[in-house]
């Protein structure tokens, strides 16, 4: 019995199946723009000629990096509340996420930046730009094509990392699939499905970096 | 390349055709056992009566000639009967009203043999005279009847709530919308709460302590799951409290060999006695935390 597929799980329980697939897409969404937003200021932190600033990147980006994403959600779901803030799971899960991607986001970004040759940047403000300016017209447009397959890669474990949100009560499409599970007893179906559910969000991003790789490459040849 | 992999597979349907026949095997090997025992108990019947009594109605007298009861208690349950693994002693209520009857029926509360049982082995234990009742976190139920006889209620086991002193949740009437509930995914718990509260907000984790920990989080207002499991969280942190009495009916029995209807009221007498002395509500005090209800 448990080893049986049985499709008709999906349209017996569609209305969980959809209410879970929306909140991991939201959670994706919010997550993925929460972390390139916070991503970004941290790596312009770390590569930043002010001292104070770099050192809080790299502690930010060296503490969050290396830690359990369990352990980030876990702060925010168990943590906060005993300092008086309480997050419901949704919220809690999608800040631990945000948190956490950002942390390889800001790397993706700022190995991206240090990529390009320090030539370019001294030529740059030689010619009279301003350092804002030597970033935005010659640094960082050469750096995105290293830096957006590397974002893009972040992204697709971003939507696969938002199943936490089951650990806490996010509501999300693995914490669906736990209790769809636990009233058909059918595993291998339950979880098949839920990862064709996860595959039509993680494929096209992954098609996305196959061909920022590809175009990055031939326009450098 | 190929040829591997066709030895490979030719393998791997040897394996299956074993695993198979294995199966069917160990299937047919219980009915078998069953058949013999049961012949043999015939064969003893018929060839001396006087076993046959012992065997029928003599419990009671079987306790008093070994001079020591045999009791199949838990060994991993919480506040009922659990082995300490540092003493090797298995403490807990279960056990201790196992020890009172020992010393009902031989005077002495040390002359009491434990015997591990799960909820699956008990059953064929007792009928199969290995253990002389069964204390063990057994709920009574019909079905059940027709394999044993059970005493009068020694636990009013059901579900029930746990909540923070001083919650203004008071019972199932207070779960009412907006109100997060705590338990565990896929329990039975969950889905009586959503029946009986169906305006709340069912929140399911990973496990008990889990849920507990979410609850003293702020995360919930109430966590739900049997009163025996909630006992225990209360024991370990008396900030938080069962409210509302149990919603669903469990009732712990003591299981005895169906038939003997003299060991049972044995059994029933000293469950009176306790409570009438009170020694069955310093029991229940001193293992769940609280006076019974």
């Amino acid at each position: 019995m448990p080893g049986k597929f049985d499709i008709h799980v999906l349209f017996n329980h569609w209305d969980r199946f959809a209410e879970g697939f929306i909140h991991t897409i939201e959670a994706s969404v919010l997550a993925l723009i929460g972390s390139f937003v916070l991503g970004v200021i941290i790596a312009v932190m770390r590569i930043s000629p002010v001292r104070a600033l770099n050192v809080i990147g790299t502690v930010y980006v060296e503490f969050i990096r290396n830690i359990p994403l369990l352990l980030v959600v876990f702060f925010f779901f168990l943590g906060l509340p005993s300092l008086g803030l309480p997050l419901d799971g949704f919220t809690s899960g999608t800040l631990g996420l945000t948190v956490y991607t950002a942390s390889f986001i800001a790397e993706a970004i700022r190995a991206g930046i240090q990529s390009v040759p320090t030539g370019q940047t001294e030529a740059a403000r030689a010619t009279g730009l301003s350092y804002i300016q030597t970033m935005l017209h010659i640094v960082l447009p050469q750096a995105i094509k290293i830096v957006l397959p590397a974002i893009g890669n972040q992204f697709i474990n971003l939507v696969k990392n938002s199943s936490i949100l089951a650990v806490v009560t996010g509501l999300d499409l693995m914490y669906y699939a736990d209790l769809i599970n636990s009233d058909t007893f059918l595993p291998l179906t339950v979880y098949t499905i839920v990862a064709v559910f996860y595959l039509v969000l993680t494929l096209p991003l992954s098609f996305a970096v196959h061909y920022m790789e590809r175009r990055f490459r031939s326009a450098d040849r | 390349m190929k040829k591997p992999l066709r030895w490979s597979v030719g393998f791997i349907l040897l394996a299956m055709c074993l695993v198979f026949t294995a199966c069917g095997g160990s299937k047919n090997e219980p009915t078998a056992a069953t058949g013999g025992g049961s012949t043999d108990t015939t064969a003893s019947g018929n060839k001396d009566d006087g076993g046959d009594t012992s065997a029928k109605g003599g419990t009671l007298e079987a306790i008093k000639a070994r001079g020591k009861l045999i009791a199949g208690v838990k060994y991993d349950t919480k506040l009922f009967g659990l082995k300490d693994p540092t003493s090797g002693n298995v403490e807990g209520f279960d056990i201790d009203i196992a020890k009172a009857l020992a010393k009902k029926i031989l005077g002495d509360e040390t002359k009491v043999e434990l015997k591990e049982v799960t909820s699956k082995t008990r059953i064929p234990l007792l009928q199969n005279g290995d253990i002389d009742l069964i204390v063990a976190t057994m709920t009574i139920t019909e079905e059940r009847k027709q394999q044993v006889d059970f005493s009068d209620v020694y636990f009013k086991a059901g579900q029930s709530l746990l909540v923070k002193k001083g919650s203004n949740i008071q019972g199932l009437a207070d779960l009412k919308k907006g109100v997060k509930v705590l338990t565990v995914k896929g329990s039975t718990s969950a889905k009586n709460i959503r029946e009986k509260a169906p305006d709340a907000t069912v929140l399911e984790f990973e496990n008990y302590q889990d849920a507990f920990t979410a609850l003293k989080a702020g995360q919930g207002e109430a966590l739900t799951t049997d009163n025996a499991i909630l006992l225990g969280m209360q024991k370990q942190d008396p900030n938080y409290v069962l409210v509302g009495g149990t919603f669903t009916d469990e009732p712990y029995g003591i299981a005895i060999k169906k038939g003997d209807a003299e060991f049972v009221k044995t059994v029933n007498d000293l469950l009176k006695e306790m409570k009438d002395s009170g020694e069955y509500d310093k029991l229940y005090e001193q293992w769940m935390g609280v006076k019974p209800e």
